[in-house]
């Protein structure tokens, strides 16, 4: 067999070949991804676009969305770091156990995640009472829809986190904690440093999936305009009446998706 | 204690023959099936009807398929198998007939109208429409873009108020869901709704919603293969013996 049949692949350094055949079933998969994006585009109504998309309800909706999304990802951030920090630098007993436990949101149709959220938040729920002497009500409130999507988003955060602690390693926080450094030094100055590309892409991944957070949202928070109505929400709506209109904003969804990944993907390269 | 193992072993034999042959029949010529699409506020009354329809018409079969109405008639129109088809407002049928597919004049079979669904014990005190306009309480409608929607925004301007909704749904299942779990203090819902949800929530009756009345029509579909058993289905729907599984269940007559 010549030796054309493995693939020299020149970047990223590795100069180890890719056999060939593994090309096809490759481009398959990302034909299938991405035949129906080409879809959307061509489906859009180009003329009545801009219309479309600038209409009170929409703008509306995608402003709610960016709002809802960055405070559920800051939430994701600030219970998410601790989280995988405590999975991937501790041991305890049940471990494992809690680790799938708390990462099933990652497998759960979002609707019963939002069934789950009414009957602890709700009005009638675990915590509903409690929530009301302190004068907190939830019910239909953006509060709501940014608990839906801290609930769907949080172990996309997790996981990647943790992930990105263990391939870490300890050595050196090891070696800070030696020469004397206490362990909140250690953590803000050698471990959250260390996995700060594996906490961007986490918290990426957690702006993205609140972004097209639908099922949880609509079963938790409801749906009003301006208020708890998330660009998802919007387009499945629009559905019933204005084909036209949900195609041009689900093209919108797609868009901002695809800038906050890019952007974060080129941050990546650059370091 | 060997008896009874071979008494189970016997149970499962005649069980296992009884499922093959039963897969066996649905091969054989004499076997006919007549395909009934039907609006998903009719699944109860429909499933009945059916029944009855297979206990009066021995080797026939009916598969039911429920959706929203304009699934449904969107499905039909690029070309579904369907034999019958009843759906749940005028417009969606009115688009069937613009295709020329219907295969019997439609003819509506029931109505339903709007009723103010609450917990069972009436936290917000509502007695009527009028308590749907306070911003106080906890309300919960459809879209107007769906039809119960629609017919919520009809009724409060028969009734003269606007509504101020706390959520505006995609459709009566999540407003009932809403009122049912206690998220909300009142929901817009259908009355057959409130009778199947049964004591998980208390209607009550809005004077004004005689005047938005929701018609359900029903129709053959035109090029059904079993176009007499499609008749003698709707024939069922539209008799005595319909009205009655329809009355029961809270739907209106036409």
């Amino acid at each position: 067999m010549p030796p054309s049949t493995r693939l020299r692949t020149t970047w990223g350094g590795s100069d180890v070949g890719v056999p060939r055949w593994i090309l096809l079933p490759a481009a398959a998969g990302a034909a299938f991804v991405l035949l129906p994006l080409l879809a959307i585009v061509l489906q859009v109504d180009w003329r009545a676009f801009p219309s479309l998309v600038t209409s009170e309800a929409s703008r509306a909706a995608l402003l709610l969305s960016l709002r809802t999304s960055a405070a559920s990802t800051v939430l994701c951030v600030l219970l998410g770091v601790p989280m995988a920090t405590a999975l991937a630098r501790t041991r305890f007993p049940g471990q494992s156990l809690l680790r799938a436990l708390v990462l099933l949101p990652l497998v759960l149709p979002p609707v019963v995640g939002g069934i789950a959220l009414l009957y602890t938040f709700g009005r009638r729920g675990l915590l509903g009472e409690t929530l009301e002497v302190l004068g907190l009500e939830v019910a239909f409130s953006t509060a709501a829809v940014v608990m839906a999507q801290t609930f769907v988003a949080l172990p996309f955060l997790v996981v990647s986190l943790e992930g990105a602690l263990r391939t870490a390693g300890h050595r050196y926080e090891i070696v800070a904690a030696s020469l004397g450094a206490r362990p909140t030094t250690v953590f803000r100055r050698v471990t959250l440093p260390l996995v700060l590309p594996g906490l961007v892409s986490g918290a990426v991944l957690a702006f993205a999936r609140a972004l097209g957070e639908f099922g949880a949202t609509i079963t938790f928070a409801g749906s009003l305009q301006g208020t708890t109505r998330t660009l998802p929400l919007e387009i499945y709506l629009r559905r019933e009446t204005d084909a036209d209109a949900a195609v041009a904003l689900s093209l919108v969804l797609v868009v901002v998706a695809v800038v906050v990944i890019g952007t974060a993907g080129q941050g990546r390269v650059r370091r | 204690m060997i008896p009874r193992r071979a008494a189970g072993r016997a149970a499962l034999a005649l069980s296992l023959t009884a499922v093959l042959s039963t897969a066996a029949c649905g091969g054989e010529e004499g076997e006919r099936v007549l395909t009934v699409y039907a609006a998903a506020s009719l699944t109860s009354t429909f499933t009945e009807l059916a029944e009855r329809f297979e206990a009066d018409n021995p080797g026939v079969t009916v598969a039911l398929s429920f959706a929203g109405s304009s699934d449904l008639v969107a499905q039909v129109i690029s070309g579904a198998p369907a034999d019958v088809l009843a759906s749940a407002d005028l417009a969606t049928m009115d688009q069937l007939t613009a295709e020329d597919l219907q295969g019997s004049e439609p003819e509506v079979f029931a109505t339903n109208t709007l009723q103010i669904a609450v917990p069972p014990d009436n936290p917000g005190e509502v007695s009527g429409l009028a308590d749907l306009a306070e911003e106080d309480l906890a309300v919960v409608v459809c879209a107007p873009e769906v039809p119960c929607g629609a017919a919520a925004v009809a009724l409060a301007g028969e009734a003269g108020t606007t509504l101020a909704p706390d959520s505006e749904e995609q459709s009566v299942a999540d407003v009932l869901g809403k009122v049912r779990a206690g998220e909300a203090d009142a929901g817009l819902v259908y009355v057959t709704d409130v009778v199947a949800a049964a004591s998980d929530v208390l209607g009550i009756d809005v004077p004004e919603a005689a005047a938005v009345v929701n018609d359900y029509p029903v129709a053959t579909v035109a090029g059904s293969d079993e176009a007499e058993l499609a008749q003698a289905f709707v024939d069922l729907v539209l008799g005595e013996e319909g009205r009655q599984v329809l009355a029961d269940a809270g739907f209106g007559t036409p």
